[in-house]
């Protein structure tokens, strides 16, 4: 396997033309697969800038069977699998495989892998309306399609077996990428059967396994993309290397929004290896044979800026400017019953106000990317979770057409909604356009962190009316802040409001008998705002949840029983919530100054009930020490990544709880590394234990459920060991100290 | 000024500014990408090297401090019997996620478990606390490390 894949140098893409032989693809751009760089075993190498013509004929020449915009096989048996959704750690290029593999009778050791081109048509994520890596929606997405595609082939490849027999196509089987005649014993491999199922007619329905015949979907198959990245040879955006390749480093204007009004750069043009100085509107660029030139070049520049007109902005202006838009009204979300009066009525009445602060992606790998700018075409190598908006963005900075722009993805260094964005691909094109090679412009952690595009603030402001018994009889929400979504896909913002900024808020899984919650839609001035792990929920969960905490306070009931006495609506919810108590011991004594606290959740078609047990210190530190997880995701298709990207998004979520918050001050973003913008440790982590409910529901998103559910587990936690109700992110540890 | 660099084992010669971190040094000279970029500070370990057998963040490691030592980065750390032990639990235990920043991790791992074969919790937190890893594979970074340890202890154990 390993050595036939390191045998085939050549370029591997599929054509259209091909797809088309089957009845597949439409009428567009013109396209090329390009391989996945690094992952030796699985994933192609990259075979560079290609023109797509010549590409065409290799593959035509060794790929006989295209069935589907996601299956191509050699006539020498080789497979492969087109991603249309890129990895960046959620484990997509595990658990996708596992879908088509399931179907086709493959052996994940079978399969080679490529990203898919840039393709709005072909690749095209079902649930988003783009092709587009997000909000937990991969394994849902691709479930019954890429099932489909591959029993598609499996058919055909059936059919023409047995049409080479002679024999009914029921009396043969597949299994491991060959075809068998189990009453005369024969078999012929699908390279063997390649050309003549090409010819097969293709069915219009397929018949998919049921899952006890599953043999790979819900196994804890091992991460294809693993062995490259424990040897250092998975290549990520940052790491490509063309041919005469420069590196670049910028200086962004410091206030958001200020342009460039002079450069000194005498200083930075005698540093050894400085090559050129990009002066542009608003940043500057440093163009240097390696990054330690660029960043040396970059600190000797003398830049004076024109800082615009957000150069007294504050994220203190900011909040306080939401505050008072949560005084309504606002977009009407979601309204049950009469909660007015309700409320009017009610025994008991409580308000409170909540507030979220602007966070930063941080992710590991710092945001870069790699353009070729030759006049009439441009090559880019970067790694994205929208290639066909990328390629779009590229053409148009750039411009060129569509069509003379390649895209090569890479392997993402952590993605969490930052590399949703085109902000640094169209930066990157606006520099190459002044050189004349291959230029990486690579981000600063620095300027990555201060020329982020943030998860919105919000404030939400929350009340609800008890009857006699304590129990909610009224709810009210209204909340402001950025929709992220009015910009990022403006037809998903509708009336006000879009399915994102309110996941979480509206829809909840307790029976309320009136409820009305309202959103404002207030965008920041001059402060870009963009998803972020956990999206809508990483802000609405953290609300509902605490305040749900808090009508348990008020009732004098014990917060899982409140809880539960809510969910007659909802069996899920209700089996994940006793299952996360039970398993994290809820009715156990703890000592003084620790507590455990709950929050219950569905959001990305998943239900997800944490515990969090935590302990304050009498300085107000806060050491959390355990978390029980229970999940209910339906149809699990690889356990160990669904443990995995729990206990990832637990740590992500607790990141943001203790630590995260980006502010403004005089237009700068006050945070810079990770000195400033502190990220959980391995010694403060805690155990966390993940619980599976079995279920053969259609399967849920994983990515960001763990982090949307976590804040609330913490804060509710940290009331019961302190009686501090924390109504604000990130966790104020002056507000815990211990009473003298 | 040139400069002749012992990385893996073979002589690497390179032009650069003495005070050039080492880590550009080896990515965009001599191409080795294995070692990663996160911070430019020594905030997150992810361009960890080890420069005779200690681990260093080689983002702050002027190039002029090297000469004469031997680097070992992670494309060979596989060749040392505590790399290749660590690389295999990280295998066997499906450690990373996006997987940027587990260089580094493998290079801090490696170090703890060179000069100590059976490290505790305690021990690992302070070996590791200094890698960040935004995905949060820390748990079973915690777990590949007690795996790796306890199968070179009894491989000397079995001789």
């Amino acid at each position: 396997m390993t050595d036939h894949l390191n045998n085939r140098s050549a370029p591997q893409p599929v054509s259209r033309r091909d797809m088309l032989k089957v009845g597949l693809g439409a009428g567009g751009a013109l396209f090329v697969v390009f391989g996945l760089p690094g992952l030796a075993k699985h994933l192609r190498p990259d075979p560079g800038g290609h023109t797509a013509s010549a590409v065409t004929k290799a593959e035509a020449e060794t790929s006989p069977f295209t069935p589907s915009a996601f299956i191509r096989i050699a006539a020498d048996g080789q497979v492969t699998l087109t991603m249309p959704y890129v990895e960046m750690g959620q484990g997509a290029y595990t658990s996708i495989p596992m879908l088509i593999a399931e179907e086709l009778e493959v052996d994940l050791e079978q399969v080679t892998l490529e990203h898919a081109p840039p393709d709005e048509t072909l690749y095209a994520n079902p649930l988003l309306g783009v092709q587009a890596t997000g909000n937990s929606s991969s394994i849902r997405a691709a479930w019954q399609p890429l099932r489909e595609a591959g029993a598609v082939a499996r058919t055909m490849l059936i059919a023409a077996a047995a049409a080479r027999w002679n024999v009914e196509s029921g009396s043969c089987r597949a299994q491991s990428g060959e075809v068998l005649h189990a009453p005369t014993g024969r078999r012929l491999s699908y390279g063997e059967l390649a050309a003549d199922a090409a010819q097969m007619p293709v069915p219009a329905r397929v018949e998919l396994k049921r899952p006890e015949e599953f043999r790979l979907i819900g196994t804890p198959a091992k991460r294809l993309d693993t062995p490259a990245k424990v040897d250092g040879t998975a290549v990520y955006g940052i790491d490509v290397r063309p041919a005469g390749v420069k590196v670049a480093t910028l200086a962004q204007s410091p206030v958001f929004g200020g342009r460039v009004k002079t450069v000194d750069d005498a200083a930075a043009r005698a540093v050894n290896g400085v090559r050129q100085i990009v002066v542009l509107g608003d940043a500057v660029a440093v163009v240097a044979d390696h990054m330690g030139a660029a960043k040396k070049g970059l600190e000797a520049l003398v830049i004076e800026w024109d800082d615009g007109p957000h150069a007294k902005l504050s994220t203190d202006a900011i909040a306080a400017e939401l505050e008072r838009a949560t005084l309504g009204p606002g977009a009407v979300a979601q309204d049950i019953g009469d909660a007015d009066s309700a409320m009017a009525s009610a025994a008991t009445q409580l308000e409170a106000t909540y507030y979220v602060p602007f966070l930063a992606h941080a992710t590991m790998e710092p945001m870069n990317c790699t353009v070729h700018f030759r006049g009439d075409e441009v090559e880019v190598w970067v790694g994205t979770q929208v290639i066909a908006r990328v390629q779009a963005a590229v053409a148009d900075a750039a411009g060129v057409p569509l069509d003379r722009v390649v895209v090569h993805n890479h392997l993402i260094g952590g993605g969490f909604g930052r590399r949703l964005e085109l902000d640094g691909v169209t930066r990157a094109v606006e520099i190459a356009k002044h050189v004349d090679a291959p230029v990486k412009v690579v981000w600063t952690r620095e300027a990555d962190i201060q020329h982020d595009m943030y998860r919105p603030m919000f404030f939400d402001r929350i009340s609800a009316g008890l009857d006699a018994k304590g129990m909610p009889v009224a709810w009210k929400n209204c909340f402001a802040g950025s929709s992220v979504m009015a910009r990022w896909w403006p037809p998903g913002f509708n009336n006000g409001l879009d399915a994102d900024t309110t996941e979480g808020a509206i829809h909840l899984v307790y029976s309320l008998p009136n409820m009305h919650v309202e959103y404002v839609r207030v965008e920041p001035p001059g402060i870009p705002t963009a998803f972020w792990r956990g999206v809508g929920p990483s802000h609405n969960v953290f609300v509902t949840e605490s305040f749900m905490d808090e009508l348990a306070a008020a009732a004098k009931q014990d917060p899982v029983a409140y809880r539960h006495a809510l969910l007659g609506q909802s069996p899920r919810a209700k089996a994940v919530l006793e299952l996360a108590a039970e398993k994290a011991g809820w009715a156990q004594p703890l000592p003084e100054r620790a507590g455990r606290g709950v929050s219950l959740q569905f959001a990305f078609a998943t239900y997800l009930a944490q515990v969090a047990e935590v302990e304050v210190n009498s300085d107000g530190g806060v050491r959390i020490r355990r978390v029980v997880c229970a999940v209910d995701c339906g149809t699990v298709v690889n356990p160990d990544i669904v443990r995995a990207q729990i206990q990832s998004g637990v740590i992500f979520g607790i990141t943001a709880a203790l630590y995260g918050q980006i502010t403004v001050k005089d237009g700068r973003v006050e945070q810079a590394n990770f000195d400033t913008y502190q990220i959980l440790r391995m010694d403060e982590t805690p155990a966390i234990e993940v619980h599976i409910v079995e279920s053969s529901e259609p399967p849920g998103g994983m990515g960001e459920a763990g982090t949307s559910a976590i804040g609330p587990a913490v804060t509710n936690a940290i009331f019961a060991a302190t009686g501090r109700r924390l109504r604000k992110l990130p966790v104020d540890t002056v507000a815990l100290r211990a009473p003298d | 000024m040139s400069f002749t660099l012992q990385i893996n084992g073979a002589p690497k010669a390179v032009d650069v500014d003495g005070d050039t971190p080492l880590l550009w040094v080896i990515r965009d000279v001599l191409g080795m990408t294995g070692t990663k970029f996160g911070c430019g500070a020594a905030l997150c370990g992810a361009c960890t090297v080890h420069i005779d057998g200690v681990a260093t963040r080689s983002c702050i490691t002027p190039v002029d401090s090297v000469e004469g030592a031997e680097v070992t980065t992670i494309e060979a750390i596989g060749a040392t019997p505590v790399g290749a032990q660590i690389q295999k639990a990280w295998l066997d235990l499906d450690v990373p996620q996006c997987g940027y920043c587990q260089s580094g991790q493998i290079m801090s791992a490696a170090e703890l478990l060179a000069g100590n074969p059976d490290p505790s919790d305690s021990d690992i937190d302070a070996a590791m606390a200094g890698n960040a890893c935004r995905c949060g594979t820390y748990l079973r970074i915690r777990e590949a490390i007690k795996q790796a340890a306890a199968t070179s202890t009894s491989r000397q154990q079995g001789g």
